[in-house]
């Protein structure tokens, strides 16, 4: 009987402090508290590595001036190791931390997941990189700092199209990925408007994403002088590496995804030497704001931070900008500081490192300009 | 032409896989299970290759050799650690699933220890590659490599199992391991050199493997693993000869279907062409039909 009574007791206690730590969480707190997810392991670390560290620079420098409002940030990252699933539970541990505002998910699969909750609870939600227009669609309360996937087919074609790379294009994608398949599908619409043509185009999926042998072979049999590449890098590395071994040499030309392929360990960089991307931020800009990233971001985490990075770092400045226009406090609910800030941002203008005048249309996708980078000597360069 | 090229792509990806299928095949004749983390083994031997010559900077031979001795500890430690308590339990799924865990833990553990980035894996072939009928077609050093190695380890494994003692002890056990106790072969010994053998060779499978698709991940065993399961169930599991067709015969079949018919269903049509074999010969290509005496 006292061991009953005992435990009894201890599961009253526990419920208690339980209940405690919700209350204590949603009220009198003043801080804002920003929560981010994205994969810090797995086939996507390097994005979510670069977000987790610039969001958290752009946060010390707000902190050191002031904070947003006069209030501070406080800032936790979870991973998700690219899993939907993961990203979902990352987002209720959060919600459970007391999280305000979102900063994530970073890849467009995990994103959309997130959104169909966080919509849910109008939470906030800016996400750095995730560009599939389903992260957005529906959803008021998502809203992006990179370009959706739309406006990158659509941008690659014209910028292949206009610059005149290629008269005989050919495609591999990943079918098995929304970011993937949204690139080409704008792609293909898009290069019917252009002085090329798409000669070859063939897909893989996530359980065959080793051997690019036949995609290769019929690109090269169709004649192919450059191979769009709207994927990500891991798999581009495996491409680039089995076009050389057949002896195929097209040029190369993806989208942000490429971006970080000179970062996979033990990888021969000469073989990605004259590949193209279109990507909004490069590291060798020579604007001071730019510089002024570079060499901080290098001090603090060891190395050159990429469009990732750069995506998270003006997401921080994006949402202070949007929070301040809307006069957001901590105190307000999630859901009313939502509603204030999806507001906010359908009229602000933001200068950042990965455009000037950046604004957002009632969807929440982004306008700005795009900007073309070269693989030259080992290092991204900015194709003037 | 490029049919011919394609051809040869089939069975550069088959000898892969009929290498794995070996490791699969020879477990499950002779103990009667499923080595479902024999995937994960290859991952393994992948890993630590890539530690002994990209990181160590060791002569590849020697990184090789490691590798293999390396790999053969784990297999036998894994067999007593894992399946031999559960050799006797009432149900058979019972290791099964242990072998599951097993590979999940495998994974796990080279998350933790290397880390989920990919790894761009050195070829520890420097052949040049073969140019055919004015550079129409190459063949790479890794195919030939590959190709090679697998006649090899395939023609040593047979006359290892007729010639030898042991070979012969094993193919006692997988007819009959309570007669062959009562003969005086020691069974858990036999059952552990079959899991040497296999894991053994699964660290000369994840460097091919490697070589040819150089990225390394921890997840890099898992799919190879279950389209060489399914190549030794195609060319009848528990028959090295079955291993070496099914998998040859998988490789062209994945590569073909890609090329010919939809690069997206690739996957779905082996295993269609699977169904189809298992509806018309159920023990696979070369399986053998063992009657169960009542």
């Amino acid at each position: 009987m006292k061991k009953k009574i005992m435990s009894l007791c201890l599961v009253l206690a526990m419920a208690a402090m339980t209940l405690a730590g919700c209350g204590g969480s949603s009220a009198g707190s003043d801080t804002f508290k920003i929560g981010g997810i994205g994969p810090t392991t797995g086939g996507a670390a390097v994005y979510g590595i670069a977000v987790r560290n610039a969001a958290e620079l752009a946060i010390k420098e707000v902190n050191a001036a002031g904070g947003i409002n006069g209030y501070q940030i406080e800032y936790k990252f979870e991973d998700d190791e690219l899993d939907n699933e993961k990203s979902v539970n990352a987002y209720n541990t959060l919600k459970d931390w007391g999280m305000n505002m979102l900063i994530g998910s970073v890849t467009s699969g995990c994103c959309t997941a997130v959104a169909a909750e966080s919509s849910n609870d109008n939470m906030f939600q800016l996400t750095p990189s995730g560009s599939s227009t389903d992260c957005t669609a529906n959803n008021d309360n998502v809203f992006q700092v990179c370009f959706s996937d739309p406006n990158q087919g659509i941008g690659a074609a014209q910028y292949i199209g206009s610059n005149n790379l290629a008269t005989k294009v050919a495609i591999i994608y990943d079918s098995s990925d929304v970011y993937s398949s949204g690139i080409y599908e704008k792609f293909v619409a898009e290069a019917a408007n252009q002085p090329f043509e798409v000669v070859s185009t063939e897909a893989f999926t996530a359980d065959s994403k080793t051997d690019f042998s036949v995609q290769l072979q019929k690109a090269s049999d169709a004649g192919a002088d450059l191979v769009f590449l709207p994927i990500y890098y891991t798999e581009a590395s495996l491409i680039l590496t089995q076009a050389n071994t057949m002896g195929y040499a097209p040029k190369f030309f993806g989208c942000d995804g490429l971006d970080g392929i000179l970062g996979v360990e033990n990888f021969d960089t000469s073989l990605a030497e004259g590949v193209m991307l279109l990507t909004p931020f490069a590291a060798d800009a020579e604007d001071a704001a730019t510089q002024k990233f570079v060499s901080d971001y290098k001090a603090a985490y060891g190395d050159i931070p990429n469009q990732f990075a750069a995506d998270a770092y003006d997401a921080i400045y994006i949402i202070k900008a949007a929070a301040e226009k809307a006069d957001a406090k901590p105190s307000d609910s999630v859901a009313d500081l939502g509603t204030k800030m999806e507001d906010a941002m359908r009229t602000i203008t933001v200068d950042g490192l990965t455009g000037a005048a950046m604004s957002w249309d009632a969807d929440g996708a982004v306008n700005k300009a795009p900007k073309a980078m070269q693989i030259i000597n080992g290092n991204y360069s900015l194709i003037q | 032409m490029s049919l011919l090229s394609y051809l040869i792509n089939g069975i550069s990806l088959g000898s892969v896989y009929a290498i794995i299928a070996l490791g699969y095949t020879m477990v499950y004749g002779i103990a009667k299970m499923l080595n479902f983390a024999h995937g994960d083994v290859i991952m393994v031997g992948g890993y630590l290759i890539f530690t002994f010559v990209s990181t160590l900077n060791l002569p590849i031979p020697v990184g090789i050799l490691l590798a293999v001795v390396l790999c053969t500890c784990l297999g036998i430690t894994i067999e007593a650690i894992a399946y031999r308590p559960l050799r006797n339990a009432a149900s058979s799924l019972a290791v099964l699933i242990t072998a599951i865990g097993v590979s999940y833990f495998l994974q796990n553990v080279a998350l933790i220890i290397f880390g989920a980035n990919t790894k761009a894996f050195t070829s520890v072939v420097s052949t040049e590659p073969i140019k055919l009928f004015n550079e129409q077609i190459t063949i790479s050093g890794e195919t030939i490599v590959t190709i090679i190695s697998c006649v090899v380890i395939m023609t040593v494994l047979t006359l290892f199992v007729n010639k030898t003692k042991a070979g012969q002890a094993m193919l006692a056990v997988s007819e009959d391991k309570g007669a062959a106790q009562l003969m005086g072969i020691n069974v858990n010994r036999t059952i552990s050199l079959t899991f040497a053998i296999g894991s053994g060779l699964a660290a000369i499978a994840g460097m091919l493997l490697c070589s040819a698709y150089p990225s390394l991940t921890p997840y890099t065993g898992s799919m190879p693993g279950i389209k060489a399961f399914v190549a030794a169930v195609f060319g009848g599991i528990g028959s090295i000869p079955g291993a070496l067709i099914g998998g040859i015969v998988l490789g062209i079949i994945e590569i073909l279907g890609k090329a010919y018919i939809s690069s997206q269903l690739a996957d779905a049509i082996v295993f269609l062409v699977l169904i189809l074999v298992l509806l018309i010969k159920p023990t696979g290509i070369l399986g053998k039909k063992i009657q169960e005496k009542v």
